[in-house]
């Protein structure tokens, strides 16, 4: 494991955005079980209602759902939408970039090609496109997502394989003939892991965007789940009634996408110095 | 200059061809239809519409006749908005659309540029710590959250500016600043990087070592690299703009090409979602060819 990967010195300025992060999740993941309303129930006895009401402790929506479950839930969704299209681009971008790496010369020329023209293609509209054509499923949602996310990982691990392969332990694996697959399962991938950890924190808040912009559209995740990006078109339809409603699920997910912003361009620069 | 030219020109036009037969073939392989609706429609009405729009042909004419017909402006009717042409959509969204994201980049790169470069020139201290944690955030903050917020407070809240639609330029001030908001931290965290790296070099220490004032050190020797980075993101900062404007289209109800692509999305309006995504590809293959001219003018290492 690359040593610059350890939480040690220097790892104080990372606490804030790490501990606000593993607040959420430990909220999202815990919080609903401990509440007495779901967040696909209408309690019809309280519909809309202001927070600090008995029963719902930050109100409920326009239909009477609990607003704090379905932040919490929403929260849940949209962090496991972010984690698995995240994933889909970390396999396809490091076995790109990888290939294209080890290959080299023509091989690697034509696959950076590829990579370079869809740089220049309008993502959110691809992936809108996808989700238009596939009919809006969430498994589509992260895998269209993770189809269009992979550019960047697939770029870096690139130039990091073509470093690595002019390593002496690399060479002298080759020497003493290692098959070329030991070669990049038990030499390469492992060190290409630093790397590619500190870009895929910073794809998963990109993700979160591109989830997000897609659900406050329509096109993303359907009722009756819910993720932020749709409870951040609820609340902006409500919003002169209950600007709270706007303010919740808006303030998680920025929260969400500061803090991983900022933990993947520390682990960045880090690993850059 | 001229190569750069001709060899970006060789992989724009290339890009263009392919994403138009992608995006094709992507709404063709689409299950559901237009005439999908709730209530079915009759099997003789059914066939007379697929057969005025051409749908029962095989997939390679309807190609060739559908590229045919763009290399003539000509991007059919509107399945939805039954009275429209495509190109009448087009025609009434796009200039809102354009002055949108034009208004916005010229904000966006005044406030980034100001902000990246006072950031510079104050390396290390406080102020350059808080100025770029701004911009963090300020890349962080998705435009559907930043244009409620603003509306809330400006609009709802203070009542100084239109919630929302088009009636005179006081409408079009909350959307483009949330529109600028994201790429102006973007550009400040560009400029301040390209400028302390620019700051750095040998050329300036020795500009700086004859007596050159901080001020003719700055605007003579170090702005002109540090753009560099700056212009190569033009290009993603042109796409930004573009998706962006979709969303604040839709939050402050302007009647924009963002729009009529939701509305098309959320129909599958197969010509109209098409054509937008048409001319979305090649405005920003445009921007990224016009980033690379700049690109090559800034930094002459790069015309090659």
């Amino acid at each position: 494991m690359d040593p610059s990967l350890r939480w040690g010195d220097g790892g104080g300025i990372m606490r804030p955005p790490l501990v606000i992060l593993g607040l959420i999740v430990a909220a999202a993941l815990i919080g609903p079980l401990l509440l007495p309303w779901p967040y696909d129930v209408i309690d019809w006895n309280a519909v809309r209602v202001p927070p600090l009401s008995p029963d719902h402790l930050l109100g409920t929506d326009s239909i009477g759902r609990d607003l704090l479950a379905r932040t919490l839930v929403g929260t849940r969704v949209t962090l496991a939408v972010a984690l698995a299209a995240a994933l889909v681009s970390l396999l396809i971008g490091v076995g790109w970039g990888a290939i294209a790496g080890w290959a080299g010369g023509k091989v690697d020329e034509a696959m950076m090609r590829i990579v370079d023209a869809l740089y220049a293609l309008p993502f959110m509209f691809v992936v809108i496109l996808l989700m238009v054509v596939f009919g809006r499923s969430i498994l589509l949602v992260f895998l269209g997502i993770g189809a269009v996310e992979w550019l960047t990982m697939a770029r870096v691990v690139r130039g990091q394989v073509i470093v690595l392969k002019q390593r002496p332990f690399i060479l002298a694996a080759e020497a003493a003939g290692a098959p070329p697959r030991a070669i990049i399962l038990r030499h390469l991938l492992p060190n290409v892991a630093g790397v590619a950890i500190a870009y895929l924190l910073l794809t998963v808040p990109q993700v979160v965007m591109i989830e997000s912009f897609l659900s406050f559209l329509g096109l993303g995740v359907q009722e009756p789940l819910t993720s932020l990006g749709i409870l951040v078109k609820d609340g902006a339809d409500d919003m002169d009634i209950a600007p709270h409603a706007l303010l919740l699920p808006g303030g998680v997910l920025v929260a969400i996408l500061l803090s991983l912003t900022l933990l993947g361009e520390r682990l960045r620069d880090r690993m850059a110095a | 200059m001229r190569a750069l030219i001709l060899r970006r020109l060789a992989t724009a036009l290339p890009t263009l061809a392919a994403i138009l037969i992608l995006s094709f073939l992507l709404m063709r392989l689409a299950p559901g239809g237009p005439f999908d609706g709730e209530r079915p429609l009759d099997p003789e009405t059914r066939a007379a519409l697929v057969e005025t729009y051409g749908l029962d042909e095989p997939l390679p004419a309807q190609i060739a006749r559908y590229v045919g017909r763009i290399a003539h402006g000509d991007f059919g009717p509107s399945l939805v908005y039954r009275d429209f042409t495509v190109t009448d959509l087009v025609a009434q969204g796009l200039p809102i659309s354009l002055t949108l994201g034009g208004l916005a980049f010229l904000l966006a790169l005044g406030l980034g540029l100001g902000a990246g470069l006072t950031a510079a020139a104050f390396t290390g201290h406080r102020a350059d710590h808080a100025l770029m944690l701004l911009a963090t955030l300020l890349t962080a903050l998705p435009t559907f959250v930043t244009g409620p917020l603003l509306v809330l407070v400006f609009a709802l809240g203070l009542g100084w500016l239109p919630v929302s639609g088009l009636e005179g330029p006081r409408g079009l001030i909350l959307p483009v600043i949330a529109l600028a908001l994201p790429v102006a931290g973007a550009i400040a965290k560009l400029s301040r990087a390209g400028l302390a790296e620019a700051l750095a070099q040998d050329h300036v220490r020795t500009a700086r070592a004859r007596g050159l004032s901080p001020a003719g050190v700055l605007l003579i020797h170090a702005l002109r690299p540090a753009l560099v980075p700056v212009a190569s993101y033009a290009g993603p900062a042109a796409a930004g703009l573009l998706t962006g404007a979709v969303v604040i289209e839709t939050v402050f109800a302007l009647p924009g090409l963002g729009r009529y692509f939701v509305q098309g999305a959320l129909n599958r309006d197969y010509p109209l979602v098409l054509a937008v995504v048409t001319l979305y590809a090649a405005l920003i293959i445009l921007f990224n060819f016009f980033a690379d001219l700049l690109y090559g003018w800034l930094d002459p290492r790069a015309r090659g």
